[in-house]
């Protein structure tokens, strides 16, 4: 079948902060490129980034890279890779004032300098006081630089494919990066882009989960890509949750409202944070809470019809407090929940936030594979940034302020690299139609008729059965479970049926082909969060409580062909600095 | 009349709030508007995630009656 074909210098799949800044460099040094973007650019979920980008600018107090990096090293719980950690924390001062120079709207001191606010986990001299470190533009930052980029972009001329969906990347034969398949939502056509570099900023799978702050387009949909085009996924097992969200919708609650006085109850009206952590109560860390909650839960105090969630009291605070101090929750609570916190608890569950995994890369961006002559052979011509990335900057555990800090220094490394790439590699390759018809397969599979189950019922299983066997509780026992019933869900899903065969905006169609995407992601992080029998940041087994650098100081990788996974190190060497040894994580 | 495609996809934004609103109010709500309701709510999916946000949670009000009348029947008042 002939197909038509469009080519260009680069293609980027995502339309957010990462691939905007990367197509800006680019399309401002002159190069051809094209952004696929699956829904309207300044629609994607960096718009949810309201908090800031970390950057020792100085504004308000001394600061300096060398203690971001510090924080960062730490916050990561010793997993990040140093060399990138330094690049990123130097880098963030530039790319901050770069942001400036192209509009970006940022807050002001009376002085008319960036203003910088504290945020958890930032310090001044390697752990000391509180940090002012975090960039700002009111309470809309990531809004605020997603319009900018896109501003930018179309002044450059950068094309873009708005509402297409990236079905699967094509490799050649030596492994080279020669674009992707993609569709157009709106005719359902498919449309192969070829393209001399790739890059995947496709963004997190929240998604996987049926409690997550994330919007429903965060399907990892290029991670997903990259394992079926045989490279692995590193550190999926680490996946961050925040204690406190709306139970069975996600929206968060933040931990201000336990600061100011409120307080988590189970279904016999018992104060539970009392049992988990005496002294602390419900201010203890995020992960101790979140714990407490799924364990309530499992053992059956949980609240409501089917016993799925705790209540959090703000009640006892008074019309007052609420009103003046917590007046966003009002705001959800009313339109979410149809209760007003003031009178009536909340029902809350953990929920899912942030991958600190995805797709290995180097500083660079480029995405590095095992090969012949090690863990991390470039992929030539492919690149990743952004959270469907993983640098790995965050290591374990990612700080506030540093994804938004992540997503615009990679993406602007990696249109940097991409430039050279682009100048010592001149020409197309040939597109190897044998890669072109394995992709164009994945759409045909979705057209067989017949009796099948409803790609949507089993998405909600999906999302279940990872809140259930790979959330905030784990152990050995909850997780292999899990794999086994995930392997069924599989075979479910391989055999699922669309009803709807249209063309034309079939969403049934692109949902149906995010949940291939979601559930091979499901497997890598079960498989690798069973292997890790160590908790470390985000990752914590009821097991194996303690961090074990001797056996698990190492990043995981997943590859799809046999479930396989495989180990490399954690680069504990900086670029310029001493490096940061593992110590007890203590704040 | 069935939800037109075109608006289920348009109606996934950048933030969860958004989704579930604008979803929710399209299986319950959608059906019931009439012919410059819709012309509205179509209206309304082109503004900035940002300004829905704050509209639809009730924190600020549009300018544009227009806009206002639409955000004001999707929250239900």
């Amino acid at each position: 079948m002939a197909l038509p074909r469009r080519r260009f210098d680069t293609l980027i799949i995502g339309a957010g902060g990462a691939g905007l800044n990367a197509a800006l460099q680019l399309a401002d040094s002159g190069a051809r490129v094209a952004v696929v973007s699956k829904v309207f650019p300044t629609r994607s979920h960096t718009v949810a980034a309201q908090g800031g980008v970390n950057a020792a600018l100085g504004n308000k107090l001394p600061d300096d890279w060398h203690w971001h990096m510090f924080d960062t090293v730490k916050g990561g719980d010793y997993l990040g890779d140093q060399d990138a950690i330094e690049f990123m924390c130097r880098e963030a001062v530039p790319t901050v004032y770069e942001l400036e120079h192209h509009g970006v709207p940022f807050s002001r001191f009376a002085d008319g300098r960036i203003y910088q606010r504290p945020f958890g986990g930032m310090t001044r001299d390697f752990g000391g006081e509180q940090a002012t470190r975090t960039c700002a533009a009111a309470d809309r930052t990531g809004h605020a630089i997603l319009h900018t980029l896109y501003q930018q972009n179309l002044r450059a001329r950068t094309h873009f494919f708005d509402e297409y969906w990236a079905v699967d990347l094509l490799r050649d034969e030596e492994g080279v990066a020669l674009g992707a398949l993609v569709l157009c939502i709106e005719t359902g056509e498919p449309l192969l882009v070829e393209a001399r570099t790739t890059l995947v900023a496709t963004g997190g799978c929240g998604q996987l989960f049926r409690t997550t702050t994330n919007a429903h387009i965060n399907t990892g949909d290029g991670m997903a890509m990259c394992l079926r085009a045989g490279i692995p996924i590193q550190d999926l097992e680490f996946f961050q949750f925040h204690p406190t969200g709306i139970a069975g919708k996600g929206m968060l609650i933040t931990e201000g409202a336990r600061g100011e006085g409120g307080y988590l109850e189970n279904k016999d009206g018992e104060r539970l944070m009392a049992r988990y952590a005496p002294h602390a109560k419900d201010l203890a860390s995020r992960d101790v809470v979140s714990r407490a909650i799924a364990v309530e839960v499992r053992e059956g105090r949980g609240c409501g019809p089917d016993g799925d969630h705790v209540l959090l009291r703000l009640d006892h605070l008074g019309e007052r407090v609420v009103a003046e101090r917590l007046p966003g929750i009002r705001d959800l609570c009313r339109t979410f929940l149809h209760l007003d916190p003031a009178r009536d608890p909340i029902p809350v569950f953990p929920t899912a936030h942030y991958a600190m995994g995805g797709i290995p890369t180097d500083r660079f961006g480029r995405v590095v594979a095992p090969a012949r002559h090690g863990p991390e052979e470039v992929v030539p011509g492919l690149y990743a940034a952004g959270e469907c990335a993983c640098v790995s900057v965050h290591g374990a555990n990612r700080l506030g302020g540093n994804s938004l800090l992540d997503i615009l220094v990679f993406g602007r490394a990696a249109g940097r690299d991409i430039l050279a790439f682009l100048e010592a590699n001149p020409h197309h390759r040939p597109t190897e139609e044998a890669a072109v018809e394995r992709a164009m397969a994945r759409l045909e599979r979705w057209e067989r008729k017949g009796e099948g189950e409803s790609p949507q019922a089993l998405r909600d299983e999906l999302q279940r059965l990872m809140e259930d066997h790979c959330g905030v509780f784990r152990d050995r026992a909850t997780m292999a479970e899990g794999l086994q019933r995930l392997e069924a869900l599989r075979a479910r899903i391989a055999e699922a049926r669309l009803q709807d065969h249209s063309r034309v905006f079939n969403t049934a169609r692109i949902e149906a082909l995010e949940l291939e995407n979601l559930a091979d992601l499901a497997l890598a992080m079960v498989t690798c969060a069973h292997a890790r029998e160590e908790s470390r940041g985000a990752h914590s087994r009821v097991d194996f409580p303690e961090r074990d650098d001797r056996n698990w100081m190492k990043h995981s990788l997943f590859f799809l062909e046999g479930a396989r996974v495989d180990y490399k190190p954690v680069r504990t060497r900086p670029l310029t600095v001493e490096s940061f040894p593992p110590k007890k994580r203590v704040y | 009349m069935a939800v037109p495609a075109r608006l289920r996809w348009r109606c996934r934004r950048g933030l969860l709030e958004l989704d579930l609103i604008l979803e929710g109010f399209l299986e319950d709500g959608w059906e019931r508007l009439d012919e410059a309701g819709r012309a509205g709510f179509e209206r309304l999916l082109q503004q900035p995630d940002q300004e829905l946000q704050g509209w639809l949670l009730g924190r600020t009000q549009p300018l544009d009656p227009g806009l206002a009348r639409t955000v004001a029947r999707i929250r239900g008042e």
